[in-house]
């Protein structure tokens, strides 16, 4: 059997039955994983452990274990913030903007890409906690009515915004993502054989009977939430963004920066939707669900917003000339394109607007591992951009005499080490614990195949 | 407990003791065996209900009593009755006198419940008036030192002052009867009582001597000086009467003779003020780039062998005694030489020399151009630096020799900074009685048998007369901290005068002083006005100007050839006398900006040539290693390295920080050299990276520092700064500028006449206690200074212009760190001054990096208790030099400059008290009142008559980066250089 819709073809392969989807997607829960399974969770406990040590140093001795300093005050702790915020974005524009497009391509991703967005933003919400000087006191940011006056929040500061569209966004981020698994998870709950596994999946699935009248409130919650979060993932980057944009700072002070970072973000978190479908596929041999037109879809999205990276670096680089100021002027072309931040620069510049390009070839597209090389390299460079703007924006700032390189301590390599472990743990364990694929999403794209264009049928052919 | 309940009547029942300290503990022990009985009795006995209750109640008491007290509370103990003159809370000043053997500075100091805290200039001193230098200023941490000798010393061991009396004394009778020799080795002792004190003891033992070693000597002019008038003396300078200054390697405003003197009066001639385009000319040739030549209108860098044949040509030009086989007139002296005839009497020519030869043709050339009673004056003899190196020289071999019998050391420290320290240390070892009066322990007083320990000078009586008709007061501000005695009154002890020294000097001051002056009648209002003042001036006394009186032949000057070293006094160490400082240590070098150890400066080109690289470890002459630094402005062919560092025996702080390098002096026949012809050095393929605290040195043709010349300042006084004029004219805002009502506080910073020296940034460390964190941290750029002097080249890399430029919180009216702290624990006051609420302070640091300036500093660590910093915040006694008035900054949270928010706040209480609006002059923050050139100004924006606001309506101010249109309170006036014209 197979599916096809009239543009994208075939959305699912292998002439499934409804309950082949089920069984073929609650399998990896329900069976002991393999050996690769224990050991990449090996490696990711390693780095976990590392992780917190580096952690636990940073609590009791201070930051003052890390290499930043009083003329650069921010350094790894805020690149991979914003890192992993951009690679939280992803899941949720991926789900909603797709879901409010009704682009039911989107149904064998979306929960991977939730999932990994969840994963992303505990690990970008670290940070902003950890680089504190007196993390014990973070409680001082959240507007609480309080004795001392009462002592508001500065409302106008960039960093206050920011706090309040990261929890938002971590919040909507996280209801969304598991309000789509509530109806899998009672798949699994009536499903398994395990009495812990029914009662564990009972609770989680809320009592889910899937009565018509549930799916009508289901549907609706998910548009609603859905409707909050499109909005958000606009906001939170571009409120990241302003931490940077409202400063004085030659090289953060663009107006460029809101659309830049979205853009931004989109593309780390789309090159990570890359990364982690192509192991899904390959691992789990999901192939009929992730099919090559799904992998197509993001390359082309890719490749696109590869473009606007470009441009984005072409217009920060023409305004640095175009406007004469010399403090910008100097950062672009005498730090970065030239200088000693040459390798950084073009490290994301190659990364982010040259290698993606491959994409335009059809066959790049297709080559799952040149794909998933390509979407490394996309997380590489983005990295990099972030590096650019705040280390080498802060070490070459007006007065020359407060110049000062930066390289990280240990500690900070192990922070981001952590955070990197913390991610693949996480990821980990939904591969073990949760249905990788929406299965009663994907059941709804087998049904609205079957109405259209009726079963057995085959319209655009195989891939 | 469980036995029953035991009742009391008065609560002091359970408090055997009354109300003090050391019964707390038996109460404490009380109340832990309560404790114990009140869990045994729930544990063993019957569990009864109640039992139950009151352990359920002890512990919801306790837990609540424990996470509420997150630090240990110490007690401060009120006085019961309070004595007259103290008032908790409020500052008492006392005037007294610092005099360290090198630098002699008048100073008020600050005393909070009876602890000297802070150190200020004495504005009524004629000499430095009012201003200090950064080792004044840190002086005051040196009281709190616990590396100082805290007893008396025999071999090591401790020992009492009166057994240590009784075995010295006898044994100086002893030796006295026999006829050998004993030799009191002292650096210069200014003090009259002192030197009666000595005169007494050298009386009481025919035999003995007394030797003036001077690290740094005077030995040059005191014997040139003695050849040309006939009298050894060092003459008084005017810098301020001179129009032109010619100075060869004399670091005037660093470390020569009577710096903080000498800026003063420097500063006053390169002061603009309005209509008033008169200003010094400044020409200096010298090897390294010092201080001095940093602030020069035109600087040579010259090899230290060049300096003698540009003398003598210099003479020639000038139509003095010809010499022969002088070098060719170049063009750079014919000019100079054209331009010292036409500023006839007043010029004045110096040289840093030792050399008596070299002053000699200095002196020539000063009396050829007149000067002689005008700029410099040897009819006020000044008295510092009176040692002559051949008195050492001759000691050195004579210790060697075994005829010296008893040697006593006070206030110097041969063993280290002696050139052949080997031969003092074997002839030391050869005295029989050898005796160390230092007040913290040296290299010298460790080999010494005896060990008693003097005094530091606010724990003093005493007195100085720096110059011939100028005298100083020194009085004690704290009782002896250890158990330690001044060095005059052990000398009065072996004596066997039982005299006390407060005594022995109102004596001295009764029959020698006080009939030298009429003003009062009696000797109580005479004593008590000059304590008061700390200062006593007379006529001066003599016969005027001493004639020059010199046909004496110039010899030859013989050519150097090779690499030549070049040894100088830093201006944080100095000759290493307070090296154990840790606030010195980590002062950045006004030229390097390098802390905690000394370098190999070496030119650019030199570098290149010999393809050295910065932080490169080179061995000069196969003995000393040095990590090079490339230095602008040294002189090709030539390193220099500073004094002072590498100490080895005095103190956790110093030891091992840099090297020693006094071994590479040189003992010429009759003189201590300070440099050396003919050095080899040698690669070691290692780097060791030294800690600047500032790294790039170019402005990139940012108008940072603004300056013009003077020519150019003539004709339009705007000139060099017509950017400002521009700027205010195109700057756009949609906001009203903000309007304060009341005061609206402001700094004004002149840039021609700040030297870069240091003081303020030593005077606002001592002021805010802020802390010192050490090599490591400085080089990670995280020094905690609240003020910052950068320093930019500019031009030729041999022969760069330098700008000193002061940079604290520029208190900006539209501050760009206030809104992006998302706490709001950075706020704008009402007068203007910008804020931080330390305890608000979460440490997103997101302030720091919006400030354009980066003033803000960051609290990386818990630096106060923490061994890993052990500097004064360590230790308990060295915690108290804090300032009770400023907080101490805990981890994680950022501070800066407050403008001295807490001295605003006294004036403003004080004025309040005295029911009148306050002048906003009157307030005086640390770095302005420590400044030797006033070149700071603070004061009250909103008032017409303020310095500060002429200041900022002149055609020279400038706001730095006033492009962001931040709206500083900090003006800046332009640098103005008189070139040749």
């Amino acid at each position: 059997m197979s599916y096809a819709t009239e543009i994208r073809g075939p959305l699912v392969l292998g002439n499934k039955k409804l309950s082949q989807v089920s069984e073929d997607i609650i399998s990896p829960i329900d069976s002991r994983p393999g050996k690769w399974w224990f050991i990449a969770m090996f490696v990711a406990s390693l780095m976990l452990v590392y992780g917190a040590y580096a952690l636990y140093i940073t609590l009791t001795v201070g930051i003052g274990t890390w290499n930043v300093n009083n003329s650069v005050a921010w350094g790894w702790d805020i690149i991979n913030f914003v890192w992993w915020i951009g690679i939280g974005h992803a899941g949720t524009a991926f789900s909603i903007f797709l879901l409010l497009l009704r682009q039911t391509w989107r149904t064998s991703i979306n929960r991977a890409a939730e999932a990994m967005t969840v994963a992303a933003v505990i690990c970008a919400a670290l940070f902003p906690l950890i680089h504190m000087g007196r993390p014990w006191l973070f409680f001082y940011i959240a507007p609480y009515p309080n004795t001392r006056g009462p002592l508001w929040v500065n409302y106008n500061s960039p960093l206050f915004w920011d706090f309040m569209a990261i929890s938002a966004y971590l919040l909507i981020s996280a209801s969304f993502w598991y309000l789509g698994m509530i109806p899998d998870f009672a798949t699994i709950r009536d499903k398994t054989s395990s009495r812990i596994k029914k009662m564990v999946y009972g609770i989680l699935s809320f009592g889910w009977t899937g009565s018509s009248r549930e799916w009508i409130r289901y549907e609706s919650v998910g548009f609603v939430l859905g409707g909050i979060a499109a909005v958000l993932v606009v906001s939170v980057h571009s409120i990241v963004s302003t931490d940077f944009a409202s400063s004085v700072i030659p090289g953060w002070h663009t107006t460029l920066f809101p659309p830049y970072f979205v853009v931004g973000a989109i593309f780390s978190g789309f090159a990570m939707v890359m990364t982690l479908m192509i192991l899904i596929r390959k691992i789990y041999k999901f192939q009929d669900y992730v099919t090559y037109g799904h992998l197509d879809a993001i390359a082309r999205i890719l490749v696109f917003v590869s473009l606007i990276m470009g441009t984005a670096y072409l217009t920060e680089i023409f305004l640095a000339w175009y406007s004469g100021n010399e403090y910008e002027g100097f950062l672009l072309f005498r730090s970065r394109i030239t200088g000693p931040y040459a390798y950084e620069f073009w490290a994301m510049f190659i990364c982010n607007a040259l290698i993606p390009q491959l994409f335009w070839s059809k066959r790049i597209r297709n080559n799952l591992t040149l794909a998933f090389i390509i979407s490394l390299f996309i997380n590489v460079g983005m990295w990099y951009e972030r590096f650019n703007i705040i280390v080498t924006s802060l070490s070459r700032t007006y007065l020359p005499s407060v110049w000062v390189s930066y390289h990280p301590t240990y500690i900070e390599v192990g922070l981001y080490l952590g955070t990197m472990g913390l991610f693949s743990t996480f990821v980990l364990l939904f591969f073990r614990f949760v249905p990788m694929i929406a299965i009663h999403e994907v059941k709804s794209v087998l049904k609205h195949n079957e109405r259209e264009h009726g079963m057995g049928e085959l319209k655009n052919g195989d891939q | 407990m469980s036995g029953g309940k035991k009742y009391y009547q008065h609560i002091r029942e359970l408090e055997p003791g009354g109300f003090v300290r050391k019964n707390e503990a038996a109460t404490e022990m009380k109340a832990k065996a309560d404790i114990l009985t009140l869990l045994d009795g729930s544990l063993t006995g019957p569990a009864s209900r109640r039992s139950f209750l009151k352990l359920a109640g002890f512990s919801t008491v306790l837990a609540t009593v424990l996470n509420s007290c997150e630090k240990p509370i110490h007690k401060a103990i009120p006085y019961l009755i309070k004595p007259e003159e103290i008032t908790p809370g409020l500052s008492e000043n006392f005037a007294t006198s610092f005099f360290d053997g090198e630098e002699f500075c008048s100073v008020i100091v600050k005393s909070r419940d009876g602890r000297p805290i802070k150190i200020e200039g004495n504005p009524g001193s004629a000499l430095s008036k009012g201003g200090t230098s950064a080792r004044v200023q840190a002086s005051v941490l040196g009281l709190y030192d616990n590396d100082r000798y805290h007893t008396p010393l025999k071999n090591g061991k401790e020992i009492s002052w009166a057994s240590a009396d009784d075995e010295i004394r006898n044994k100086l009778n002893e030796i006295r009867e026999k006829g050998g020799r004993i030799v009191l080795l002292s650096s210069t002792v200014i003090s009259p009582s002192a030197n009666s004190i000595i005169r007494d003891f050298l009386s009481a033992f025919p035999s003995a001597s007394h030797i003036t070693y001077d690290t740094a000597s005077c030995n040059g002019i005191l014997l040139a000086n003695e050849k040309s008038f006939g009298i050894r003396a060092i003459p008084s300078y005017h810098f301020d009467k001179a129009e032109l200054i010619v100075s060869f390697d004399a670091d005037f405003l660093g470390n020569w003779i009577s710096p903080t003197e000498f800026i003063s009066q420097y500063a006053s001639v390169k002061k603009l003020k309005d209509n008033h385009d008169k200003m010094v000319r400044h020409v200096q040739f010298e090897t390294g780039m010092s201080i001095t030549g940093s602030n020069a209108d035109t600087r040579f860098p010259i090899k230290p062998s060049e300096e003698k044949s540009i003398l003598i040509s210099l003479l020639n030009a000038i139509g003095g005694r010809k010499a022969e086989n002088a070098e060719p007139l170049s063009d750079n002296v014919a000019g100079l030489a054209d331009e010292l005839s036409r500023s006839h009497g007043k010029s004045l020519v110096v040289s840093g020399s030792n050399d008596p030869e070299i002053q000699l043709i200095v002196n020539r050339i000063n009396h050829l151009l007149g000067n002689y009673g005008k700029t410099l004056d040897l009819g006020r003899p000044v008295y510092l630096r009176k040692g002559i190196d051949a008195d050492i020289l001759n000691l050195v071999d004579e210790m060697n020799k075994g005829s010296i019998d008893a040697l006593l050391i006070v206030n110097t420290n041969p063993v280290y900074h002696y050139p052949e320290s080997e031969k003092f240390v074997s002839g030391l070892k050869a005295t029989a009685l050898s005796v160390s009066l230092s007040v913290s322990p040296d290299e010298t007083s460790a080999l010494c048998g005896y060990v008693c320990p003097g005094n530091h000078y606010l724990e003093s009586w005493g007195d100085a007369q720096p110059a011939q008709n100028h005298f100083g007061l020194q009085q004690p501000l704290i009782n002896p901290v250890f158990s330690t005695r001044q060095w005059e009154e052990s000398l009065l002890r072996w004596t066997g005068n039982t005299t006390g020294i407060q005594d022995y000097l109102k004596k001295f001051w009764e029959s020698n002083l006080f009939p030298r002056q009429q003003n009062k009648r009696r000797f109580y209002d005479f004593w008590v006005t000059a304590l008061q003042g700390g200062i006593f001036e007379t006529e001066l006394s003599g016969s005027g100007h001493p004639d020059m009186n010199d046909t004496g032949e110039i010899s030859v000057h013989e050519k150097q050839e090779g690499i030549e070293l070049h040894l100088y006094q830093s201006v944080a160490m100095a000759t290493g006398r307070h090296a154990n400082n840790p606030w010195l240590q980590e002062l950045p070098d006004p030229v390097t900006k390098a802390v905690w150890e000394n370098y190999a400066s070496v030119s650019p080109r030199f570098a290149a040539d010999n393809g050295l690289e910065d932080f490169d470890v080179i061995k000069i002459n196969d003995t000393i290693a040095l990590p090079v630094l490339i230095q602008p402005g040294q002189a090709y062919g030539t390193i220099s390295v500073a004094l002072g560092y590498g100490r080895m025996d005095t103190g956790n702080v110093a030891n091992g920080m840099g090297v020693n390098v006094f071994p590479l002096a040189t003992i010429a026949p009759g003189h201590i050299g300070l440099s050396r012809s003919g050095v080899t050095f040698s690669r070691q393929g290692q780097k060791h990276t030294v800690a600047r605290s500032q790294v790039y040195a170019e402005m990139q043709g940012r108008p940072i520092v603004r300056e013009t010349t003077l020519e150019e300042y003539r004709k339009n006084p705007e000139s060099g700064n017509e950017l400002h004029r521009e700027i205010e004219k195109k700057g756009v805002t949609l906001y009203d500028k903000p309007k304060y009502d009341g005061f609206h506080w402001g700094l004004s910073v002149d840039l021609n006449s700040c030297t870069g020296c240091g003081a303020c940034i030593i005077a606002c460390q001592s002021e805010n206690n802020i802390p010192v964190v050490g090599k490591t941290e400085v080089s990670k750029f995280r020094i905690m200074h609240w003020i910052r002097i950068d320093r930019y080249y500019a031009g030729n890399p041999d022969q760069p212009d330098v700008v000193h430029q002061p940079v604290m919180c520029m208190h900006c009216d539209n501050a760009p760190c206030e809104n992006v702290c998302p706490v709001s624990a950075t706020p704008h006051n009402n007068e203007g001054l910008n804020q931080v609420a330390y305890t608000r302070c979460i440490g997103t640091k997101y302030c720091i990096n919006n400030c354009p300036y980066k003033v803000r500093k960051f609290n990386w660590f818990q630096y106060a208790k923490n061994p890993k910093f052990d500097y004064n915040g360590n230790s308990d006694l060295g915690r108290l030099v804090l300032n009770p008035d400023v907080t101490v900054r805990e981890r994680g949270v950022v501070e800066k400059c407050s403008f001295c928010s807490q001295r605003i706040q006294e004036k403003k209480l004080k004025a309040k008290l005295d029911n009148r609006v306050l002048n906003g002059q009157e307030v005086q923050p640390a770095c302005v009142q420590a400044c030797p050139a006033k070149a700071l100004v603070f004061g009250d924006l909103n008032n017409s008559e303020n310095t500060v606001t002429r200041n900022t309506g002149n055609e020279r101010n400038y706001y730095l980066l006033e492009e962001l249109h931040t709206l500083p309170s900090v003006g800046y006036l332009t640098k103005i250089r008189n070139r040749n014209t």
